[in-house]
């Protein structure tokens, strides 16, 4: 602080701030903040009800469209996880699922969840809501734009839902849409069904892309005075690289969108080789299969972190909060998402280890993605030391919280076991790699996703959700979940491959029917308990106890606005000006256990801060 | 205090489960061991971490829950801390890591006395190809492929004339005698896997695929297909006999030569696998009564 200070002293004539301290240690200038290099934004406000509710320009409204438009998704893509718990656990008592049917579901729930719902409620929602909350500015830079991306995600849905009712139904070819057999006969849904899906892909991104732009220039360009860089809450850090990285990742998709595409409707040859079926030869030649997996997984694999880096920021965030405790090792946290992020492109062929690329990429590959290992462990481990001598209120936000460590370390480290490609070799395409993709990119970002939902309920609906329920809703999803995730390895290790519509009767898959049985119950009792979460907003939004300004008693500007929940443009006549980071929690000398960002040196000169 | 209390119990469950777990390790049959030692020393390191992790949390729950008054520690950093924990994690994942590249170095390396056999996939079966006393294989071209000559063997390669012909799901191996499998598909991805031999790889329209093993366990196994590759992916299975050098050969004089195929092939033309399962509508009935 004392070199920032000398540094800016010689600007004190452009101050704004008036000092009025004058207890001892407080010197005239101890508070002064740079002043703003840009003049306010212009709002432009609704005028009518579609202004306000629909076509709507404000973040926090875009924000919770995206969050309820991912969810309806979502719900979709837990309803054919039911339904294809319910083929593999009892074959043959829907009978209604058929090995068509059972693929398409398979597909659709795969990239629904990844893409539609994961990705969209994280950024889309959580983004939009929180970043210019949190970095002190009234809107995002340009709202209009904001609102035509929710607007093309909108459509993108519309499509992908459309492709459930065209002839031949939606493409089963897996979420992964490898050619050649994604747009050859053979596959559910080869003809209607894949157009759409990539269509509404192509659409994803353009909406995206808007979405996205906003995203960086709002946190690079219209930060309140004195929100620097590192001082920003972690949330936004998390958001912020996986921004950067669906910028730089999605056009690999729409590439190869486009693509293939064209291989379906104009016969070009990008991914189809000489092809023989039924007897005849196609008149595809030369193209190559494994290119298009190189750009898929050149998308595929940062998304992972698109998801999980807005879930690591989050679930910083919140932990800190409610341990009243700084987050340890800020910077270090810091740059291990931007180091996790930067990473995240240099290991995508890891989940191609057995795809016939040349093999000596393997080695090249598991090195660079066992390094990234280090990062994450590094975040794990400040989460942890976080909690380490904190005062930890033990509530629903914190359950999540510790539900996320636990499933996102178990998660982690069967990903050391695929990554290390030998070890790779056994376990591909069985189910050991389902098992571990959902308890750490399914599982452990849904936790931070409920925990987060408890934590800012208060703010978006300015009622505080009940915590009878909420305790129930964490334990009946996180035992649940993690019992149907757990044993599922187990399975990988008997041998037993994954997308499999039947397992008929070879003897290690025999011995697996119990355990899917078992599976399959825990996971219809994992999606119907959600139905506590909707049962209490429902009854919160009746019956539920104000939530006032602030109620976690949290640091960082989302909680200093002008009203509860925040009108449009957020902080009322004047811009907070931030003074420290968000974590100043139980700062030996203050009175109460939090100092705002907002809070001046000179209120709290008695004080022995560290880090601002 | 209950939340604390869960939690243990999950990591006790969790470990609990994992000694006494009777869904473990098909029994291996191949040469690949040092894979499943690997495993198991990540699940040793790895098992570590989780359960060290996980009961530092609960400590914390425990000893750290919340009470009125209290004043959590404030150090936004320690440096010698995280410089040790990085180190640490560095090392453990540089041991995880070596044994993984030195097993996959044997992967990609064939023995120079592998017998190539050439797996040929399409949706949905398998058929296969074995050097004749040349022992070298025939080249090939997807072109070529038609009733008289189902592998699609160039007719003027002088190696493929005796080529062994194995035109069945099922194929038999001798045992003891590392076996290089080279995969090609006609049409989509596909993947020749047999959980005992641990071993798989992708076979790829277009391109010629290989990996290696050594069956060292004389019996029968089910081959499945473990890369998706449309509506019939699940019902793609075969088989493999391992058997004693003796049994081998018997097996292996009975099989056809190309040559003999061109000449029998004037008289049954009908009886092609390949024109066959092309096109047969896949049903579950139907391969089962195959």
């Amino acid at each position: 602080m004392s070199e920032e200070y000398e540094n800016k002293s010689g600007y004190q004539a452009q101050s704004s701030e008036t000092i009025s301290g004058s207890s001892s240690g407080i010197t005239p200038d101890m508070d002064y903040v740079r002043p703003a290099e840009n003049a306010e934004q212009d709002l432009y406000h609704p005028h009518s009800f579609i202004e306000k509710w629909v076509f709507c320009q404000d973040a926090k409204v875009i924000g919770v469209q995206y969050f309820l438009t991912a969810v309806f998704t979502g719900v979709v893509g837990l309803i054919l996880s039911w339904l294809m718990r319910l083929q593999l656990g009892f074959p043959g008592l829907a009978g209604f699922i058929t090995a068509e049917h059972y693929y398409q579901f398979v597909t659709m729930h795969g990239m629904i969840m990844v893409v539609y719902f994961l990705t969209a409620l994280f950024l889309g929602g959580f983004g939009n809501y929180l970043i210019p909350l949190m970095v002190g500015a009234r809107d995002m830079v340009f709202p209009y734009v904001n609102m035509l991306s929710f607007w093309m995600f909108f459509v993108a849905v519309a499509v992908l839902m459309a492709s459930f009712f065209v002839p031949g139904g939606p493409t089963g070819a897996g979420w992964t849409l490898y050619p050649p057999q994604t747009i050859l006969e053979g596959t559910p849904g080869h003809g209607y069904g894949i157009l759409l899906m990539l269509i509404s892909l192509a659409l994803f991104v353009i909406g995206f892309t808007m979405g996205g732009l906003n995203y960086m220039i709002t946190i690079l360009q219209a930060r309140t005075r004195g929100m620097t860089l590192m001082r920003m809450p972690l949330t936004v850090w998390g958001i912020f690289t996986a921004t950067v990285l669906a910028m730089l990742a999605f056009p690999a998709l729409l590439v190869s969108s486009i693509m293939m595409t064209l291989d379906k409707l104009l016969g070009t040859s990008f991914f189809m080789p000489t092809i023989l079926k039924a007897g005849e030869v196609l008149e595809y030649g030369g193209g190559s299969p494994i290119l298009f997996q190189h750009l898929f997984w050149f998308f595929g694999h940062p998304e992972v972190y698109i998801v999980a880096l807005p879930a690591f920021g989050i679930v910083s965030d919140l932990i800190s909060v409610h341990a009243r405790k700084n987050i340890f090792g800020y910077r270090m946290m810091v740059w291990a998402i931007v180091g996790i992020g930067a990473l995240s492109f240099f290991v995508w062929a890891h989940h191609m280890y057995v795809s016939g690329m040349n093999p000596w990429f393997g080695f090249f590959f598991a090195s660079t993605t066992l390094i990234i290992a280090v990062p994450t462990a590094m975040k794990v481990y400040n989460w942890i030391l976080t909690l380490w001598r904190g005062n930890i209120r033990i509530n629903t936000v914190m359950l999540w919280c510790l539900g996320f460590i636990v499933t996102f370390v178990n998660g982690g480290i069967t990903g050391i076991f695929l990554g290390n490609v030998s070890v790779d070799v056994p376990l591909s395409d069985t189910y050991f790699v389902v098992a571990h993709f959902h308890m750490v990119m399914g599982i452990a970002p849904l936790m931070v996703i409920m925990g987060a939902i408890y934590h800012w309920f208060p703010l978006v609906a300015g009622k505080m959700l009940n915590e009878n329920l909420g305790k129930w809703h964490f334990w009946t999803t996180f035992l649940g979940a993690y019992s149907i995730y757990f044993p599922m390895h187990y399975l990988g290790f008997i041998g037993v491959p994954r997308r499999y519509y039947e397992m008929y009767d070879s003897p290690y898959m025999t011995s697996g029917v119990g355990l899917n049985e078992f599976i399959s119950t825990a996971a219809f009792i994992v999606g119907a308990a959600q139905l506590i979460l909707v049962f209490n907003i429902i009854k919160t939004m009746k019956t539920g106890k104000k939530a006032g300004q602030n109620p976690w008693k949290a640091n960082s500007l989302e909680w200093f606005t002008s009203t509860v929940p925040p009108e449009h443009g957020n902080f009322g006549d004047r811009l907070p000006v931030v003074h420290r980071w968000p974590y100043d929690f139980n700062v030996p000398g203050a009175e109460e256990d939090y100092l705002p960002q907002t809070a001046a040196p000179s209120e709290v000169a008695h004080t022995e801060v560290e880090k601002t | 205090m209950h939340a604390g209390i869960i939690f243990l119990l999950v990591i006790i469950g969790s470990v609990l489960f994992h000694i006494f777990t009777p869904w473990y390790w098909t029994d291996i049959a191949s040469n690949w061991q040092g894979m499943d030692d690997t495993i198991t020393l990540t699940f040793w390191v790895g098992g570590g971490v989780f359960v060290a992790v996980c009961l530092f949390m609960v400590y914390c729950v425990f000893r750290y829950s919340y009470k009125e008054g209290r004043k959590a520690e404030y150090k936004p950093e320690d440096k010698k801390l995280e410089k040790i924990l990085t180190w640490a994690t560095t090392l453990g994942v540089a041991a995880l890591l070596a044994p993984g590249l030195i097993i996959w170095n044997q992967y990609v390396n064939v023995p120079k006395n592998a017998l190539e056999i050439d797996v040929m996939a399409w949706q949905w079966g398998w058929q296969y190809r074995l050097p004749g006393e040349d022992g070298k294989l025939g080249t090939t071209k997807v072109t070529n492929i038609n009733d008289e000559n189902p592998f699609g063997i160039n007719i003027d390669d002088p190696f493929g004339r005796d080529d062994i012909l194995v035109q069945s799901d099922y194929i038999n191996l001798e045992n003891n005698k590392p076996v290089k499998i080279l995969l090609r598909s006609v049409d989509v991805l596909h993947n020749w896997y047999v959980p005992q031999f641990r071993s798989k790889m992708d076979a790829v329209p277009g391109i010629v695929t290989f990996y290696w093993f050594e069956p060292n366990k004389v019996g029968e196994y089910e081959v499945l297909c473990a890369e998706y590759c449309g509506v019939g992916h699940y019902a793609m299975r075969g088989g493999v006999e391992v058997q004693n050098p003796e049994d081998y050969n018997k097996w292996l004089s009975e099989q056809e030569t190309f040559d003999e195929l061109i000449a029998n092939n004037k008289l049954e033309i009908n009886n092609n696998k390949l024109a066959k399962n092309n096109n047969l509508i896949l049903t579950k009935d139907i391969y089962k009564e195959e």
